[in-house]
């Protein structure tokens, strides 16, 4: 059903969609049953465009963009379809996908040593990548090696060829992920917490490097993280996920000035911010939901202020709320209209009657 | 014996009596080589020359990026560490020179909760036994203290119920909300908060924010809010010290310092933080930095962000850039209402 | 225990939240521990083999025809079903010495591993917390034991305190604690550095109840596989012993000494060398396997454990 809704409002022609995801679903058997960690996502990703997908650990954005790659370890329970245009990447033989990956879809990790080998240096590791898919020389890759390496930013490009890995610094690596994701000139790629494991003023280089990168490719980019902020500077859409779902799609005006799903609503409560004085925070009451053995209804429900009867039967699907481009999941999101968060999320966090008691009782000592 | 030694540099003169201070801290850690022999080789400069002064009831916010000393400064300020040289004044109480016996009883007072709530809690006790720890240790475990676990564990909204549980049960909200109410038991003075969100969720965050607040204004708290991140300290902070490799580069109240930032660093690191606010992110100005932070094994001569500073690169001339090689730049107030550690500080309107 | 899983049909909506984290029913580290070794196929079969091989030598022992030591009429018997592990020169049933050579085996074999672990665990527990110069000079004598040649050193010990069981175990037991001393301080070494040990000392605690609250019950589980492993190595090093015949001496027996009477008799009355051997591998293996088992089931990291 939310594939339909997706379909009709791609205001389009189809072959401006360079990535499309339906109804994908993954699942990981456990001794618990099974862990739904990605419950029937469908996108369509633009051609260089910046989607941005925003959650918590746990809301299966990361998984989601694993399945994409085919890069899911062999347990998991992988259906729905993942089209790179409009060709069939999931079930594809190893050897087709090897063939998408890295020269057409390109990844990059939130930990730069996960990729990059350390037993070869940096120089070696980006050419690989550009021969991997192109019949140069190596004295040729080593030259365009260099020039990927200007491309992200890196200072003396061609001394740091001869780098290894350990010789570098987080941001440094970082980039010459970046650099080998880029190697192929490809037309999307997944950055997934891109800046997450860096300091906030290397954060802010990265996040640069890789806009630049991205402009000049033209590559479309589906860029994953928990960081609201970058996504408000990044991202022309944004896809919040809540338990493995999407729950609010949206260009990202819409999304962060008339969010239409409490989840979304209190998540931009909750941020504590850098641009006002200190106010008081809406966090959102309890924590997310297991995604092993779901029970029916909105995921949402324990910690929604706004809940009704309905919401614990039926999981709503996404529907356009503000906009045909602007989809909710939620029964409810009408009564977030002209609301601030304040007025929808409870900001009481103390049990004040425990506190009295326990300084009563502790009176004496203090 | 000392005492006066806190009235020397008190930052305001309005201030009331200061509850906790720092003076010239200093931690340089030994790097030794490997080996069976193990020579020193180098040292660590991880703390150098920080003084701050804590107020009663007041939140003062220490920030910074990975490696700039601020959790060792935390940690000196505890006593956990041994301090090179400097001192910490405890009402009056020089910290550093009490003995281990006279420390442990005094710990009473001076409380930290730790940055992962996953690695500070021990996975063999249960919740009730980690919160009723603090009152065994210094012998207030009697007939009520089972009540006071109970209330403990309802005002940071937990279940009492759930007390038998062990921590791998919880969330990570849950047990941070843990490490707060074993902090709380001895009904300390001062609070030390070594990162306390950033291991957690924004939505999870927010809660356990809101808590400390409510706490602070409950029980008159003074809150040492060690952090990495800007908004998290302004949403927090009274006050705010600004650190950069084991120096406090620029000081001031929460709102001197966003308003108009003074030092190139503090700039660089407000305008970092991207806006959750698309139109605002979008057109804002940014002062980048390059490069990464340097080893503080070898800390730059003269102002330690010199080789990453804008100003340095783009706007000085070589007379003035010297300046800056050559002489340690002081944190005083050079006109711009509030101390900064920049031989050419200069407000900016940032935000 | 309050262990009751909290089912989401029966949460009210905008109820308190918490409980719907509680979704998967929740259980203590022991039941999860205690899970992943029942699912661990190899260390159950071991114990069960054990376990029967324990209970035949204590209750089988006592509730058999003849008794240990006890000359019967049939001399140089093999086995049949009178005497089912046959008879040895003199007529005593190979049966019945068996499982009172287990018995000792057995006892000696436990109170090393308790001896030695206790001992190990300490040793190696403070020096591990307290580090430099008290850990260098810990461990360096840890060290030294452990260059000593054990059987070599252990014969001569053995050879000078006497032959009964309990001596023996502690001339092992000397030796051997050097090993645990050095695992356990490994274990400390890096549960030193944990948060929750300085959280600890935040709030003031003194140095034993670090050690003793937060250091040895963190470090259990490493020690008590280390245990079992010990177990299976004193088994081994006491037969070793009373075959070259330092260790338990006649008319006492063991399954070591067993196998040493009977090498004469190797070829005419081969029964006599294959039984207690047999016991021997059963045993030593059976404790292995269960080790292993454990170990598995108590670290947290291993998510699956092999079936």
């Amino acid at each position: 059903m939310t594939e339909d809704l997706l379909a009709t409002s791609k205001n389009g022609a189809a072959t401006d969609v360079v990535l499309e995801v339906s109804d994908l679903t993954v699942g990981f058997p456990s001794d618990d049953g099974l862990v739904q960690a990605v419950r029937g996502v469908s996108y369509g990703l633009r051609r260089s465009e910046v989607l941005g997908i925003v959650g918590e650990s746990g809301s299966g954005k990361s998984v989601t963009s694993l399945a994409v790659m085919g890069l899911l370890p062999g347990n998991a329970k992988v259906s729905g379809s993942v089209r790179f245009r409009g060709k069939e990447l999931l079930g594809a033989p190893e050897a087709e996908l090897n063939k998408v990956r890295g020269r057409n879809v390109a990844m990059i990790f939130q930990d730069p040593m996960t990729s990059l080998n350390p037993v070869y240096s940096v120089g070696f590791q980006v050419a690989e990548a550009v021969r991997a898919h192109h019949a140069v020389s190596k004295a040729a890759a080593l030259d365009r090696a260099a020039e990927l390496l200007e491309l992200v930013r890196i200072p003396n490009p061609r001394q740091r060829l001869d780098n290894y890995p350990h010789e570098m610094s987080g941001g440094m690596r970082q980039r010459v992920v970046i650099a080998i994701a880029m190697a192929n000139n490809p037309e999307v790629i997944i950055a997934d917490e891109p800046t997450t494991a860096l300091d906030v003023t290397v954060q802010a280089q990265i996040m640069e490097s890789l806009q630049l990168a991205q402009q000049e490719t033209g590559a479309a980019m589906v860029l994953i993280t928990h960081d609201l902020g970058v996504i408000a500077g990044q991202a022309d859409r944004v896809m919040v996920m809540y338990a493995g779902k999407l729950v609010e799609v949206g260009t990202a005006e819409d999304v962060f000035y008339t969010p239409r799903m409490p989840y979304t609503f209190g998540l931009l409560g909750s941020l504590p911010r850098l641009d006002r004085p200190s106010e008081r925070l809406t966090p959102i009451q309890g924590a997310p939901p297991s995604v092993v053995n779901m029970p029916p209804g909105c995921p949402f429900t324990p910690r929604c202020p706004l809940s009704v009867a309905v919401c614990e039967e039926v999981e709503p699907a996404l529907a356009p709320t503000t906009g045909p481009e602007h989809l909710a999941a939620c029964h409810r999101s009408d009564a977030l209209i002209g609301a601030t968060p304040g007025d929808v999320f409870e900001t009481d966090v103390v049990d004040t009657e425990a506190l009295a008691h326990f300084v009563t009782e502790t009176e004496g000592q203090a | 014996m000392t005492a006066p030694a806190m009235h020397e540099s008190g930052s305001a003169a309005t201030d009331p009596e200061p509850i906790l201070s720092a003076r010239n801290l200093v931690k340089h850690f030994p790097i030794r080589s490997t080996g069976l022999v193990r020579r020193q080789v180098g040292v660590v400069h991880a703390v150098c020359d920080v003084s701050f002064d804590l107020g009663p009831g007041e939140t003062l916010g220490l920030v910074g990026e990975s490696g700039c000393g601020k959790s060792t400064t935390a940690r000196l300020v505890l006593n956990l560490i041994e301090a090179t040289s400097g001192q910490v004044f405890y009402n009056g109480t020089d910290l550093t020179a009490l003995s281990a016996k006279k420390m442990r009883e005094l710990r009473r007072d001076l409380q930290i909760v730790f940055q992962d709530p996953y690695a500070s809690l021990d996975p063999r006790m249960p919740v009730n036994e980690i919160v009723a720890e603090p009152l065994r240790i210094h012998g207030r475990y009697d007939d009520a203290g089972k009540t006071q676990v109970r209330d403990l564990l309802r005002t940071v909204g937990l279940k009492p119920e759930h007390g038998n549980r062990f921590p791998h049960e919880f969330s990570g909200g849950q047990r941070q909300r843990i490490g707060v109410a074993r902090a709380l038991a001895l009904r300390p003075k001062v609070l030390v908060l070594d990162e306390p969100v950033s291991a957690l969720d924004v939505s999870i965050q927010a809660g356990v924010l809101n808590l400390l607040d409510e706490l602070q204004s409950e029980l008159g708290l003074s809150y040492l809010f060690v952090s990495h991140d800007l908004s998290v300290v302004r949403h927090t902070a009274d006050r705010i010290a600004v650190m950069y490799l084991g120096r406090i580069v620029e000081t001031g109240t929460a709102s001197e310092l966003f308003e108009g930032p003074a030092h190139p660093y503090t700039q660089a690191l407000i305008s970092a933080i991207p806006l959750p606010d698309p139109r605002k992110q979008r057109a804002r100005e940014r002062i980048t930095v390059v490069g990464d932070v340097p080893s503080p094994a070898d800390p730059p001569s003269g102002c330690r962000f010199r080789t990453r500073c804008p100003k340095f690169a783009a706007e000085l001339s070589d007379a003035e850039r010297s300046r800056c090689v050559e002489e340690v730049p002081e944190l005083v107030d050079r006109g711009q209402g509030h101390p900064a550690a920049c031989h050419y500080a200069e407000r900016k309107v940032l935000i | 225990m309050p262990e009751t899983p909290t089912t989401l049909a029966t949460t009210p909506a905008g109820a308190d939240a918490q409980d719907r984290e509680f979704t998967v029913e929740q259980r203590s580290q022991f039941q999860l521990v205690l899970r992943r070794f029942l699912q661990h196929r190899l260390a159950m079969v071991s114990l069960v083999v054990l376990v029967l091989v324990v209970l035949l030598a204590y209750v089988g022992g006592w509730l058999w025809k003849y008794e240990a030591g006890q000359i019967t009429p049939d001399n140089s018997q093999p086995p049949s079903f009178d005497h089912p592990f046959g008879t040895d020169a003199v007529g005593k049933d190979q049966f019945a010495q068996v499982l009172r050579g287990t018995r000792i085996s057995l006892q000696i074999s436990v109170m090393v591993a308790l001896l030695s672990t206790f001992v190990g665990t300490l040793w190696g527990a403070v020096a591990g917390y307290f580090g430099g110069v008290v850990d260098s000079a810990m461990m360096r004598f840890s060290d030294l034991v452990l260059t000593l040649p054990l059987i070599a050193v252990a014969a001569m010990l053995a050879h000078l305190f006497g032959g009964s069981w309990y001596l023996i175990a502690m001339v092992i037991a000397g030796l051997t604690w050097a090993y645990v001393s050095r695992v356990a301080r490994s274990v400390v070494l890096s549960l030193r550095e944990k948060e929750f040990v300085e959280a600890a000392r935040a709030l003031g605690a003194t140095d034993t109840r670090i050690i003793l609250r937060h250091l040895v019950p963190n470090s259990l589980g490493s020690i008590i596989v280390n245990a079992t492993l010990l177990v299976a190595t004193a088994i081994l090093t006491e037969t070793a012993l009373s075959y070259l015949g330092f260790g338990v001496q006649n008319p006492d027996t063991s399954l070591g000494l067993l196998v040493s009477e009977a090498q004469t008799a190797l070829t005419t009355r081969p029964w006599l060398f294959y039984f207690p051997g047999l016991f021997i591998i059963l045993i030593a293996l059976t404790i292995n396997f269960i080790g292993d088992g454990l170990r598995d089931a108590l670290d947290p990291q291993q998510r699956k454990v092999r079936q």
